[in-house]
């Protein structure tokens, strides 16, 4: 039988994996967007399983609107890379460098 | 769904038509050209709903089945984020009109942004909160890379997106992890159960909320944004970063940990005074060695950030007035400080290097002037304005008993001094060399010389400020 913990165990994974890609990815811009995807799924595993073993709805709402906002990070996120590789030429994470910090 | 819940929420929709109704009417019509006129009335529907909310509101009420709430509490920030925009917005109009930036989309998403910010202060429940914040923030990454053509914009905007959306990662499974354990997203709800007895879980939950939420005020640790976008954004945008967000994002700690947590303040007030030690003293030490002045505004706001949070650290309707009282003393002498480095500038280009300051009193006596009141009012020298504020959050440590908090706060407003009285010392005293022009509007040098005068005669009484921060503390501490 596959119970709450289950679920919470899995979400935590993903999203200390979407933590680490973000801090430990030396190469693409692209797979820290990836990673922070990653993070906000694992948010919506653990609030639909919250959700589903209260028997309240309001957690799979949550994660509705989770989705929505997910989706328009995405595409800023996306457009201010498109901006940076328009005027650097490159979007390795090494090169977001002009700024020492 | 009644008449009164759209009442309560009137302002929010009224922006949000009205940065609907602008963006189709500038892409119809003149885009950039119209967007001088939209800067303005962007400017002046600010004020209006200021002047609505603040004059018009009364009571508390909670709306829209628990979701949204409007107390003193809510309208006190709300006040103070629409004028502090408005200001920002007409004061670099100027400065954006002659290195053709200004363009019609930056009204709209200046307006886009403070309404996520009143949405964030009047939040009830994890998912207004949310919603709120991340209006503000999708906004706010989006005016950071504004400049296209600059490398140093568009990557003050790409770390400004990474690190906020991991900000808003950390809050959001907070909140995830806040509602399983308290089986609810409604702050009334979570502050019953928090009264029986707070699990584990819901212990972790508010220890990533707070985590994300230290990301928007950047308090120490989690700061390392903060000079890169202030640096690299366009000036005016750095302006607005440094004034109304802040506001909002202290509002919504203090709305989080009294509605939600406030039957537990042993939780998290160790938390917020170890978030607020860190960033006194790392924005103190930090901003020593900067040479560029919009750097320094970043340690300088982390630096006051820590100061507002001692406000919140210890708990009490005091504590709370105390910050209220601190964040519009600090978004006021911002207002002003920008309004100069704005001006900043060589052979037409914008500076931003201190060195220009160099015997800057000689050229300009009467900026130079304004200049020093502000930078006094920002190291916290009495008898200016700037001084109190640092007193009514020292005093509230003291009063709750905290004392350490408020020695360590004032060893670090002593060390934070140097720096401020450092850009003092090189407009007065400074090497021989030519010093920046400083071209200023009409609006600049009023907001300049405005806010200098404010942080001199507020002495007075603070102009009334403390008994309605008074009240409105009251209405969030319970």
């Amino acid at each position: 039988m596959i119970g709450l913990e289950h679920y919470l165990t899995v979400a935590a994974a993903l999203f200390v994996i979407g933590i680490f890609g973000i801090f430990l990815n030396r190469k693409n811009v692209i797979v820290i967007l990836m990673s922070i995807e990653l993070m906000l799924l694992a948010v919506n595993i653990n609030l639909v399983a919250f959700s589903s073993f209260s028997g309240d709805l309001v957690g799979q709402v949550f994660t509705m609107f989770v989705l929505t906002v997910a989706a328009a990070e995405a595409a800023i996120g996306l457009a201010i890379l498109v901006v940076f590789f328009r005027n650097r030429g490159t979007i390795e994470v090494e090169d977001v460098n002009v700024m020492k910090g | 769904m009644t008449s009164a819940d759209f009442q309560t929420v009137l302002p929010e929709i009224l922006l949000s038509g009205y940065a609907m109704a602008a963006l189709l009417a500038a892409v119809y019509t003149t885009k950039d050209k119209l967007a001088p006129t939209l800067v303005w009335a962007t400017a002046g529907l600010f004020v209006a709903m200021a002047l609505y909310i603040g004059v018009g509101g009364v009571g508390e009420r909670t709306v829209f089945a628990g979701l949204f709430t409007d107390d003193p509490f809510a309208r006190f920030a709300k006040v103070t984020i629409l004028l502090s925009a408005a200001a920002v917005l007409v004061m670099s109009q100027d400065y954006m009109t002659r290195r053709d930036l200004l363009r019609f989309e930056y009204p709209i998403l200046v307006t886009l942004a403070v309404v996520g910010m009143m949405v964030m202060v009047s939040a009830a429940d994890l998912i207004t909160l949310y919603m709120g914040l991340e209006l503000q923030s999708l906004s706010l990454y989006v005016v950071a890379a504004m400049r296209r053509d600059s490398a140093k914009s568009s990557e003050a905007g790409l770390k400004y997106f990474v690190l906020g959306a991991l900000s808003s990662g950390l809050l959001l499974y907070g909140a995830s992890l806040v509602y399983g354990y308290a089986g609810t997203t409604q702050f009334a709800g979570i502050l019953t159960t928090v009264q029986d007895g707070v699990p584990l879980g819901l212990l972790f939950g508010l220890v990533f909320m707070l985590a994300g939420l230290a990301f928007k005020v950047s308090a120490a640790p989690f700061h390392m944004w903060t000079p890169d976008v202030y640096e690299g954004s366009p000036t005016p945008v750095t302006a607005f970063f440094a004034t109304a967000p802040k506001v909002a994002a202290m509002a919504l700690i203090a709305r989080l940990v009294q509605d939600a947590f406030g039957g537990v303040p042993g939780q998290w007030g160790q938390v917020l005074a170890g978030l607020s030690v860190a960033s006194m003293y790392l924005g103190a030490v930090a901003a020593i060695g900067q040479r560029d002045i919009k750097r320094l505004m970043a340690y300088s706001s982390i630096a006051h950030m820590g100061f507002a949070l001692i406000g919140l650290a210890v708990g009490t309707a005091y504590g709370v007035q105390a910050t209220l009282i601190y964040m519009a003393i600090y978004v006021t002498m911002n207002v002003g400080t920008f309004a100069f480095i704005l001006s900043m500038e060589r052979d037409g280009r914008p500076v931003s290097d201190i060195a220009g300051l160099n015997q800057f009193a000689k050229k300009e006596p009467l900026k130079a002037l304004a200049m020093l009141v502000l930078l006094f009012s920002l190291a916290g020298v009495p008898p200016m304005v700037g001084f109190f504020g640092k007193f009514y959050v020292l005093k509230a440590a003291v009063d709750a008993g905290m004392v350490w908090l408020a020695v360590a706060g004032a060893i670090a407003s002593v060390i934070g001094a140097f720096y401020y009285l450092r850009l003092v010392y090189f407009m007065y005293f400074g090497a021989e060399q030519e010093p920046v022009d400083s071209r200023m509007g009409l609006v600049q040098s009023l907001m300049l010389v405005g806010v200098a005068a404010i942080m001199v005669l507020g002495v007075v009484n603070l102009f009334g400020l403390e008994p309605i921060a008074a009240s409105a503390a009251e209405a969030l501490v319970r």
